[in-house]
């Protein structure tokens, strides 16, 4: 068993060794994160889609050197979902061949029948069975209310109990990442029982840096003519302003087409990378030379 | 900052805490304990480890966030007495009438009158149903208001992923099998299943400007009881500025809720800039998720101050989101009204019903609109995908 929080003995530590698995974090949510390790309590990040919420968990996988468990929330997510569900059909097949056996020991048939090897366990069993782990909930404000209460439960003692086994305990609870797109209000008493922080788009220097991590082959020009456009993009009251993630896909597109700048008429035709409406195109459309005019 | 003994710190926490509690976060003592512990893991030497160990420990929201660094601006920000932050003034209550004593005697009423526990409460409403609560007297709004307070506005429902047991419909396997183990593997009796159905969202959107004052409480009523029946419900006000008194409205006695309501909506009686208004409310909350699939009410005169065109553009994009737009314009109970106003000419378009507002009746209207399925799409040609 391995304490996945004494490996790390400072935030500036921590944001080092996330920067060597490729992932550049701030000093807050490097701060955020750090305490999260040593506190034991899960971190709770939101922020616009694509500011790099779900990759921070898998960069913390990495640098703690442990599985990633993903529980992706939708609306209508339940229980039998995230904790556990028998197998059924697995457990028919033994009846018959126990049948066909020839086993007259019910009792005993039937304490079979809820062994172990027919549990399969969902994300969030899995999570606590694994030690260490990192169990990423993702998008938590897409479930209902009533998963949220459920996953605060499970979150507050990290423990499942099933009634035909017993009661799982984590050895070692694994580091809980919780993200939410802000598409609806988590219940406060969620929040409260987690670390907060709020991932903000990133400035200039961390965005060209990030893209040049992601994107090795990139030229500093192309990272810098692309970051400087997804700025102005940030503040040109866009339907679906782009985040870190369309700045990466939009550099990635330029550099498939064989560009080391961006000029008007490469923006004009890759547009599509970054923004996601038809009325935001239309309108960017009509002032390319600006967005890609040097400051 | 130099940090000596930790009970200093602690009061320094403390103090800060409260400083943050009144400029309007609320901080449980549970959370003051959880950012001394962070600021012990984190060595508690600078100002950053304050910093950061409240920032992660006490904000829950971006709102928060922006809240807390311009609390800690002004308490460590050097001053040994920091100016006092802006602390919310209650609002005069201008507009929200509590509902009257029960016992008083309505207006009207001449002497020799039976009182009104004599009066057949039918009758009673019967004559209230139909007037417009802008010329009714303060007794008798409040009246109206009990009747709006308990009437029971649905939503339509839609079908969702979840799977629940049914009576008929596809085999549910895994039911089944389970049956089958408890009948040592018989196929004795077949578990069927469908999907769920659940309710769509309402949001209301209630104009609160100058032009609405005598409807919006009778609307933001109708809003309550639609968050008791209804617990997704989300409810915003309009004016001069978007409010969202969702959380306000929570409160189950309705005089209560709307005094709270009432004292988060700083715009009552202003201006409208209707266009501007959906638009923030569309991109803060509605493309985000709270108007998709949702069924929206407005609840406006459509008097737009600003551009009509704005308005236009945003309603359709609204109509884009939600699944139904109801739209609750009070001046539509009079003789003779038409919608010829600019706002309400750019909006139409976009507005699948058109409800007045401005009585008892009319409230009781929009209950039953509201709980239509599909309202006028139903075999419109005009279907929409699932949300």
């Amino acid at each position: 068993m391995v304490d996945t929080s004494g490996a790390v003995s400072s935030p500036g530590e921590l944001a080092e060794r996330l920067d060597a698995a490729g992932y550049l974090a701030d000093e807050g949510l490097a701060t955020a994160a750090f305490l999260a390790l040593r506190m034991g309590r899960p971190l709770f990040v939101e922020g616009e889609a694509g500011v790099g919420k779900t990759s921070l968990a898998q960069a913390l996988a990495q640098v703690l050197d442990a599985p990633l468990i993903r529980l992706q929330c939708y609306e209508g997510v339940d229980a039998a979902q995230a904790l556990y569900d028998w197998d059924f059909p697995r457990q028919l097949l033994h009846l018959r061949a126990a049948e066909a056996a020839g086993v007259t020991d019910v009792d005993q048939l039937e304490h079979e029948l809820y062994d172990r090897r027919f549990l399969l366990a969902r994300p969030l069993l899995q999570a606590l069975e694994t030690s260490p782990s990192v169990l990423l909930v993702d998008e938590v404000d897409r479930a209902d209310d009533e998963f949220e209460a459920f996953l605060l439960e499970v979150l507050s003692d990290f423990t499942i109990s099933i009634p035909e086994i017993g009661t799982v305990r984590a050895q070692t609870p694994p580091v809980v990442v919780v993200t939410s797109n802000r598409t609806r209000e988590v219940h406060d008493a969620l929040k409260r029982r987690c670390l907060y922080h709020w991932l903000a788009h990133p400035t200039f220097e961390r965005e060209v840096a990030v893209i040049r991590r992601r994107l090795p082959g990139v030229g500093e020009r192309l990272a810098g003519d692309v970051a400087r456009a997804v700025q102005r993009l940030r503040g040109a009251d866009l339907l679906k302003p782009p985040g870190l993630a369309e700045s990466i896909d939009w550099v990635a597109a330029l550099t498939e087409l064989g560009a080391t700048e961006l000029d008007t008429e490469l923006a004009a035709r890759t547009l599509g990378a970054v923004l996601k409406y038809q009325e935001d195109t239309e309108r960017v459309l009509g002032e390319v030379t600006e967005l890609v005019g040097r400051a | 900052m130099n940090v000596p003994a930790s009970e200093q710190v602690t009061a320094q926490v403390v103090g800060f805490a409260r400083r943050l509690a009144a400029a309007g976060t609320p901080v449980p003592p549970t959370r003051v304990h959880a950012m001394l512990a962070a600021l012990d893991v984190l060595g508690g030497g600078s100002l950053r480890s304050v910093y950061w160990s409240g920032r992660v420990t006490l904000c829950a929201s971006p709102e928060d966030v922006e809240r807390y660094d311009r609390v800690f601006a002004a308490y460590f920000g050097g001053q040994r007495t920091p100016p006092p932050t802006t602390v919310r003034v209650p609002p005069v209550q201008r507009l929200v009438a509590l509902p009257a004593d029960p016992a008083a005697e309505p207006d009207g009423r001449r002497d020799g009158d039976p009182p009104p526990e004599l009066l057949a409460t039918a009758s009673r409403v019967e004559v209230l149903r139909h007037r417009d609560v802008a010329t009714l007297s303060d007794a008798d709004r409040a009246e109206v208001h009990r009747y709006v307070s308990a009437l029971l506005p649905a939503a339509p429902d839609r079908r969702t992923r979840r799977q629940r047991p049914a009576a008929s419909g596809p085999v549910d396997a895994r039911r089944t099998v389970r049956r089958m183990l408890r009948h040592g593997g018989e196929p004795v009796e077949l578990r069927r299943h469908g999907h769920a159905r659940r309710y769509r969202r309402l949001v209301f959107l209630v104009d609160v400007s100058g032009s609405m004052a005598p409807y919006a409480e009778t609307l933001l009523r109708f809003a309550h009881a639609a968050c008791r029946t209804r617990p997704g419900t989300e409810v915003f006000t309009v004016g001069t500025r978007l409010t969202r008194i969702t959380r306000e409205l929570r409160g189950r006695e309705p005089g209560t809720a709307l005094a709270a309501a009432s004292a988060a909506i700083a715009d009552w009686s202003g201006g409208t800039r209707l266009g501007e208004e959906l638009k923030e409310f569309l991109d803060r909350w509605g493309q985000r998720g709270t108007a998709r699939g949702a069924v929206v009410v407005i609840g406006s005169d459509g008097w737009e101050r600003g551009d009509p065109t704005l308005l236009g553009e945003q309603m359709s994009r609204l109509s884009r989101l939600a699944r139904r737009i109801v739209w609750v314009n009070p001046h539509r109970g009079q003789a003779g009204y038409a919608p010829a106003t600019g706002g309400m000419q750019a909006a139409l378009p976009h507005v699948d019903r058109l409800v007045a507002g401005h009585s008892l009746g009319a409230m009781e209207e929009l209950a039953r609109v509201l709980d239509e399925h599909d309202g006028r799409r139903r075999g419109g040609g005009h279907a929409r995908g699932d949300a």
